[in-house]
């Protein structure tokens, strides 16, 4: 097996890899810029750095996508876990297939289908009952724990087909709860897919554009929404600068991740091997 | 275990309610405003405006096809690579395709309209060479560009998931049989990566036809997609009938572009030509 990567094929990476990055690279440079221009580099300043400090509402902008990541994302994997096991011991082949093509819908659907279908009910049950702003946190969170829910589902359903069924029933007859077997027994086994998909959630609520911008109200606003009404005229640098920085922490969190699952496959293939000795 | 069984409808009813509520409903609410007019009484007046739009639409499905096909061009051979490549060498790669994925996506649109423009980082670049300049922001090739830029990456995953799940043993079992390159590529790995294709086609097509962002940004609002009309109608002119019967119309058409899609990858035979 040729597991060298030939230059040719190098050369190929590179120029994707620069094509990915090349906006990236703009954006961190100009976060440097000296004037507050987007497009002429004038000289080398960290003034835009100091000048998010002060933008109070960029900084609170932060702060609201963060509550509501987490917010959202620990909804949606309590109650997409329960899901997950629910459906899972579904026997009905037909219920079970339309349950998986409900959960299926807000993956499938476009964000703009989803967001709109969305602000529709909001908008009318707030007709309903005569409210005038019914667009805010609430809506917003609802929004987020519903696109959220699909992908915890559909990270935890495959562990659970894997788990062997009898060592919930042996814990059962051995005394336990069902409830105890399930936290002793189950939950341990299906936790690697509990906790991919609150990953999965909680990045996909703080990147969430299109939909957010739907289903909220001038009341409650996040970065991505911020950022959008920025760019509707001229974005300042200080935007740039608040991207390097998120920029560099998922870099740095990437990085730990690689070096953390690493270690951990180095153990498993050491204990392989003391195994099969 | 009649109990046990028991308890785990329970726990998962509170998820059927919510997404009764949330995703079903919402979509019946959808069909109830396109066939309403603002008042509430039934109409089919927004149905029979759709004429209007045909144009947008087929813009829209268009121009998602081409990012499409030209980001499966691209990622093929990358995925390949990576897929082909040493084990660290796989681990810093996948790690470089999912990082841009965690920077907010408009952000990095807008920072391309800095490289695109007039008198932007490129066209600086050809000046310095002594070339003339190229007008590149607000074409239809920068608002594809755009696309194929965002969505690169839920390409080149899938795709890479599929090959690097490869049974190795059957290249190396065509290679034995005498099968050249191109017969390894057209008769083994491709039919075996349709999967990862056909998810690759779903995760990019369907964003790119309905974006709006992008459109707005890149194209400079006279290459208008679907997206950017319905988008109109409910943060501009606040038509949410006509928005509502857009959205409904955009997404059936995905759904057909889709069973049309399945079509020709859920091969009996698994997508080998006999």
């Amino acid at each position: 097996m040729n597991k060298k990567t030939s230059p040719l094929s190098k050369i190929y990476m590179v120029l994707i890899f620069l094509f990915l990055y090349a906006p990236i690279f703009v954006l961190v440079l100009y976060s440097f810029n000296a004037s507050s221009s987007t497009n002429v580099f004038t000289g080398f300043s960290l003034k835009w750095y100091q000048a998010l400090l002060k933008d109070t509402e960029s900084v609170k902008a932060l702060y609201n996508t963060l509550i509501l990541a987490v917010a959202s994302s620990l909804i949606a994997t309590v109650m997409g876990t329960a899901a997950a096991v629910g459906i899972d011991a579904l026997k009905n082949k037909y219920v079970k297939s339309g349950v998986m093509t409900v959960t299926n819908i807000p993956m499938m659907n476009p964000e703009i289908v989803t967001g709109i279908s969305m602000m529709l009910l909001f908008v009318f049950v707030g007709k309903l009952l005569n409210i005038t702003n019914v667009l805010g946190f609430w809506t917003m969170l609802i929004a987020h724990v519903t696109f959220n829910l699909p992908y915890v589902i559909l990270s935890v359903m495959p562990k659970l087909r894997q788990l062997d069924r009898h060592l919930p029933e042996a814990a059962m007859d051995l005394g336990c709860t069902p409830a105890k077997s399930f936290f002793k027994v189950v939950m341990p086994s299906i936790m690697p897919g509990i906790v991919s998909g609150m990953i999965m959630a909680f990045t996909l609520s703080l990147d969430d554009f299109v939909i957010s911008y739907f289903t909220t109200g001038p009341s409650f606003q996040t970065l991505p929404i911020r950022i959008f009404s920025m760019t509707k005229k001229r974005v300042k640098p200080d935007m740039y600068a608040l991207s390097s920085i998120i920029f560099l922490a998922v870099l740095i969190l990437l990085i730990l991740v690689n070096i953390a699952q690493l270690r951990s496959e180095k153990k498993a293939m050491k204990k392989e091997t003391v195994e099969e000795v | 275990m009649y109990k046990d069984n028991m308890l785990k409808k329970i726990v998962s009813a509170p998820y059927y309610l919510w997404a009764a509520i949330f995703v079903v409903v919402p979509l019946a609410v959808v069909i109830y405003y396109a066939f309403t007019n603002s008042s509430g009484d039934f109409t089919l007046d927004y149905i029979k405006t759709l004429g209007n739009y045909r144009y947008i639409f087929l813009r829209s499905i268009w121009y998602g096809f081409l990012a499409t096909v030209i980001s499966l061009v691209i990622a093929y051979p990358l995925a390949y690579i990576m897929a082909n490549s040493s084990a660290s060498v796989q681990r810093i790669t996948m790690m470089l395709v999912m990082l841009p994925m965690w920077m907010n996506f408009l952000i990095r649109t807008y920072s391309w309209m800095t490289i695109l423009e007039d008198t932007g980082i490129i066209n600086s670049l050809l000046q310095r060479l002594g070339l003339s300049p190229v007008h590149m922001i607000n074409t239809s090739g920068a608002v594809i560009l755009g696309m194929v830029y965002n969505y690169l990456p839920y390409m080149i995953l899938p795709l890479y998931t599929v090959m690097s799940k490869m049974d190795r043993s059957l290249i190396e079992a065509a290679e034995d049989l005498g099968a050249g390159k191109f017969t390894v590529l057209s008769k083994v790995i491709l039919p075996l990566s349709l999967p990862g294709i056909a998810s690759g086609f779903t995760m990019v097509f369907v964003p790119s036809v309905s974006t709006f962002y992008i459109s707005k940004k890149l194209g400079g609002g006279t290459f208008a997609m679907i997206g950017d009309v319905i988008e109109m109608q409910f943060q501009t002119s606040y038509n949410y009938n006509l928005g509502a019967t857009l959205s409904l119309v955009l997404m059936v058409l995905i759904i057909l572009c889709m069973a049309v899609m399945n079509r020709f990858t859920d091969d009996d035979n698994g997508g080998i030509p006999a």
